[in-house]
């Protein structure tokens, strides 16, 4: 996939496990050690339900929709967020982040407006979630 | 207590420079799940018309957060790191983060806004490489919770 892109295009829906194991590893690669992403004991006293995951673990996994559906991940020249409700996960069971995205516009150089969303058990949980992709050269765009 | 405002527009010294790897490059992805071989295979990479494998997209925070850190845990700026969330995060790429890259970032307290009690500081991180190329710029807004007053 590689444009022109069409305005309302849908891009390919997935839906993301998460599982404590994955917010240790996460914690370990982006270096944020907040014991909120995986000591359930600190996370409960500062008055969460549970753990909760890195928003920006969130982020990233979110943006796998489109950087599948563009083939290339350097196409996304922008991306952003907002990060409106933490994604618990309990051990061991885990959560589910369910990703859609949109084609919302096309600018006039061809990059795509992509609106992402994404939501655990039916909730969303980012907001805003915008990622502008640019066309492939050549794509005649 | 509330935050200096004085801190408004103020810029911080760039960062010591970070040499971007490509094992690292590789430990993100996996610490994503993300498979992707332009994060990890060179020929993959090149395939795309990149020198090197590249970065995901959200790979910058890994110097932005400390580098942002550094700024909100200073006892100067008088945040209650306690009550700090992600509030929003914005990754502007001028091209893609590449393995061998010589980073430095320079932090810019942008904004700092009142809202419901809560502090909301906007902080812009510019990405460059040590000979002035840039790289990518990510604008933070990090939420104090009720620190207003």
């Amino acid at each position: 996939m590689s444009g022109p892109f069409t305005v309302g295009e849908e891009l390919p829906a997935q839906e993301f496990p998460v599982v404590r194991a994955d917010l240790v590893r996460y914690a370990g690669a982006s270096g944020d050690f907040n014991p909120i992403h995986w000591n359930e004991r600190f996370a409960k006293d500062v008055g969460l339900p549970d753990v909760i995951a890195h928003g920006m673990f969130t982020m990233a996994t979110a943006v796998r929709v489109v950087t599948d559906w563009a083939g290339d991940p350097g196409a996304v020249v922008e991306y952003s967020v907002r990060f409106t409700r933490p994604v618990v996960v309990p051990d061991p069971e885990g959560a589910t982040i369910a990703v859609s995205g949109t084609v919302r516009a096309v600018r006039e150089d061809g990059a795509a407006e992509v609106d992402l969303t994404a939501t655990v058990d039916g909730s969303t949980v980012l907001a805003k979630a915008r990622a502008l992709v640019r066309p492939r050269a050549g794509s005649g765009a | 207590m509330p935050v200096d405002q004085s801190f408004r527009g103020r810029s911080f010294p760039p960062t010591r420079p970070y040499e971007v790897g490509r094992e690292k490059i590789r430990e993100f992805a996996d610490a994503i799940n993300d498979p992707n071989p332009v994060y990890r295979d060179r020929a993959a990479a090149q395939a795309l018309g990149y020198p090197d494998v590249i970065a995901p997209p959200t790979f910058a925070i890994v110097l932005t957060l400390p580098a942002g850190g550094e700024v909100i845990r200073d006892p100067e700026f008088g945040l209650d790191y306690s009550r700090v969330v992600h509030g929003e995060q914005r990754f502007v790429h001028h091209r893609p983060i590449l393995a061998g890259d010589l980073l430095q970032v320079v932090v810019t307290v942008e904004d700092i806004r009142i809202a419901a009690g809560n502090e909301l500081i906007t902080n812009r991180a510019e990405l460059m490489t040590v000979a002035g190329e840039q790289v990518c710029t990510a604008y933070s807004v990090i939420v104090g919770r009720g620190t207003a007053s």
